[in-house]
């Protein structure tokens, strides 16, 4: 028998693994150590997503967005919310927009945060989650106390937000903000140096700018290749264009620099947190959260209690819902994953004829044959890592 | 914003008149309608050419109208970030007619070509692997068709004695509520439920004491 003679191998990744960051099964072709092909099985959480959406009205719809990637809820709903308010050309009052701003932030964090850490830990780091996860917590709370939830919010929704913040939560959230960068700071010199962080990322799953975007590539991981493509500077929604913020990116197109970018989002993203928080104590401390026609959003249950056309409008918007008028729109936002787009195609009716929800992970997850051919095995979790998958928006 | 891009369409209906059906920006957003056979042709030229640079891919995705002849639209999401412009391109088709797959252009097409072949049937010449994608291994259908029941026909459970998961028929423990909530003041050209025997039905006998 010839020497060289070396059977290739199959192996099954998951469904049920640690580093498969949900319920993803891939099927690796190796050759020895070194990757041949990769074949991604996905569907395993599919819910029919779209499907339901098609039969419930446009509110009933929004609380579907929380639980497609439901490490930042709120950055979903806002894209629902935002094709919805496009098609019935409505405009969220500055207090509404101010605070849809400060929670999407909030959600960046939660997602880079726990992406960032848990990353670290499937290159053999314990720590970073343990201090990652208290972060977490924190934040959580936040969105328990303006909407009620810890994760399923249903706060955002068409029209502007649910329920106005009470002072004391802005003034909480501002306490938050420096804390936490120094907690990201200890983060930084934990693993932004650590050698064993870097040989499992610097130079592993390269690509050039011109790849990304063929492959649909968007949020970090096409700032990593060095594009400043950032949908809050350019395409502005909400009050985006008012805020001051920088847009990092990196130059090599590989994991490192991905992590790098969001380390360096997250500090952005607590840039802004502190503008919005200093506007709502302080020019936009009172004022309506969201648009004042009870034609579309429900009166407050005070008005219900005296008026008459309050209690009608109630009814008729948790029976029938508002219709909207019949077209198709696509409506982006950049969601700390990259870009989530709903196109949504009306027919006149109370309820969505289509709902397409275009989920970052699933353009980037589908690229892991491109990206990981050729690397070694070990490489397969942390380019899976790197590039951030959520099951719950993947499948839908 | 709307000239821009009544521009840009202006210049694609000229430059490429024979794979273009028309345009119309409705809501600050450009429609092409586009021809089924040209796509893959047509979204080469708008990814290479300067003026228009449509170079990422952002979505491909089926719509379903079950009252058309051809049922599904195609619809492609396309961006430009030289220009900062999106454009929606749509084309007509039904469940045997394929449509050409733009992968060998823009390999982000991929997954969502498979997506739109397992949600509705579309079928893709030469795509290097149009399997199902998101529904179960052996799922037979294609569920966002508008034809496809929300319960679906077969549930799944664990069967004890078997000792593997068994696919049974759909059994609802009751019926499916689907509650009518349209105004019928405004709107409905249905008759009500329970409005159909109102004319012919007799009117009930009027009791004498």
């Amino acid at each position: 028998m010839a020497e060289a003679q070396v059977r290739p191998f199959n192996i099954n990744f998951g469904p049920e693994h640690p580093s498969a960051h949900g319920v993803l099964r891939l099927v690796l072709e190796l050759d020895g150590e070194i990757v041949d092909r990769v074949d991604p099985h996905i569907g395993l959480l599919h819910r029919g997503t779209e499907k339901l959406i098609e039969t419930k009205t446009y509110l009933q719809a929004v609380p579907y967005f929380d639980r497609l990637d439901y490490a930042a809820p709120m950055n979903q709903e806002h894209a629902f919310a935002l094709a919805v308010e496009k098609m019935l050309d409505i405009q969220v009052p500055k207090r509404g927009q101010l605070i849809r701003v400060l929670f999407s932030e909030m959600g960046r964090l939660l997602s880079h945060v726990l992406n960032v850490t848990t990353w670290a830990m499937d290159c053999g780091a314990l720590t970073p989650p343990l201090w990652g996860f208290e972060e977490r917590e924190k934040l959580m709370i936040f969105y328990e106390r303006a909407s009620g939830s810890r994760m399923h919010a249903a706060y955002f929704r068409p029209g502007g937000v649910h329920q106005d913040i009470p002072e004391q939560l802005v003034r909480d959230i501002g306490d938050f903000c420096d804390p936490y960068l120094r907690r990201m700071d200890d983060l930084d010199r934990l693993v932004t140096g650590n050698r064993i962080f870097k040989q499992r990322n610097v130079d592993i799953g390269v690509l050039t700018q011109e790849e990304a975007w063929k492959w649909g590539y968007s949020g970090v991981l096409i700032r990593g290749t060095g594009a400043a493509w950032d949908l809050r500077r350019s395409q502005p929604y909400e009050c985006y264009s008012e805020l001051e913020f920088d847009i990092p990116t990196g130059v090599h197109g590989d994991n490192y620099d991905r992590y790098l970018v969001r380390m360096a989002e997250m500090r952005q993203s607590i840039r802004i947190m502190k503008q919005c928080v200093n506007r709502l104590l302080t020019t936009e401390k009172t004022g309506p959260v969201s648009y004042t026609d009870n034609k579309i959003v429900p009166p407050k249950r005070g008005e219900m209690k005296r008026s008459m056309e309050a209690l009608i409008h109630h009814f008729k918007l948790y029976t029938e819902g508002y219709h909207v008028p019949a077209g198709e729109v696509y409506a982006a936002v950049e969601a700390p994953k990259g870009e989530f787009g709903v196109y949504l195609v009306a027919d006149g009716s109370n309820k969505p004829y289509r709902c397409k929800i275009r989920a970052p992970g699933f353009a980037h997850l589908q690229s892991m044959d491109f990206l990981c051919r050729g690397h070694m095995l070990a490489d397969v979790s942390a380019v899976l890592g790197s590039i951030d998958i959520v099951f719950g928006e993947v499948d839908r | 914003m709307e000239e821009t891009l009544k521009e840009l369409g202006d210049y694609i209906v000229a430059q490429r008149a024979a794979d273009v059906v028309g345009f119309e920006v409705a809501y600050g957003e450009l429609n092409v309608t586009v021809q089924r056979e040209t796509i893959v042709g047509l979204v080469q030229w708008l990814a290479s050419d300067p003026s228009t640079g449509f170079i990422s891919l952002i979505d491909v995705c089926g719509v379903d109208y079950p009252q058309r002849e051809l049922r599904f639209d195609v619809v492609y999401h396309l961006l430009s970030p030289t220009r900062n412009l999106r454009i929606r391109l749509k084309l007509e088709t039904d469940d045997v007619t394929p449509v050409p797959s733009i992968t060998s252009i823009l390999p982000g097409a991929d997954w969502f070509e498979r997506e739109a072949y397992d949600m509705y049937g579309i079928l893709f010449t030469g795509h290097p692997d149009l399997r199902r994608l998101l529904t179960d291994y052996g799922f037979e259908g294609h569920p966002l068709r508008k034809d496809f029941p929300l319960t679906g026909y077969v549930e799944v459970r664990y069967d004890d004695q078997q000792k593997r998961v068994v696919y049974e028929p759909v059994k609802l423990a009751q019926e499916f509520r689907d509650f009518d909530f349209l105004s019928p003041w405004e709107g409905t050209d249905y008759v009500l439920p329970g409005d159909e025997k109102a004319k012919d039905a007799p009117k009930p006998e009027q009791k004498s004491s």
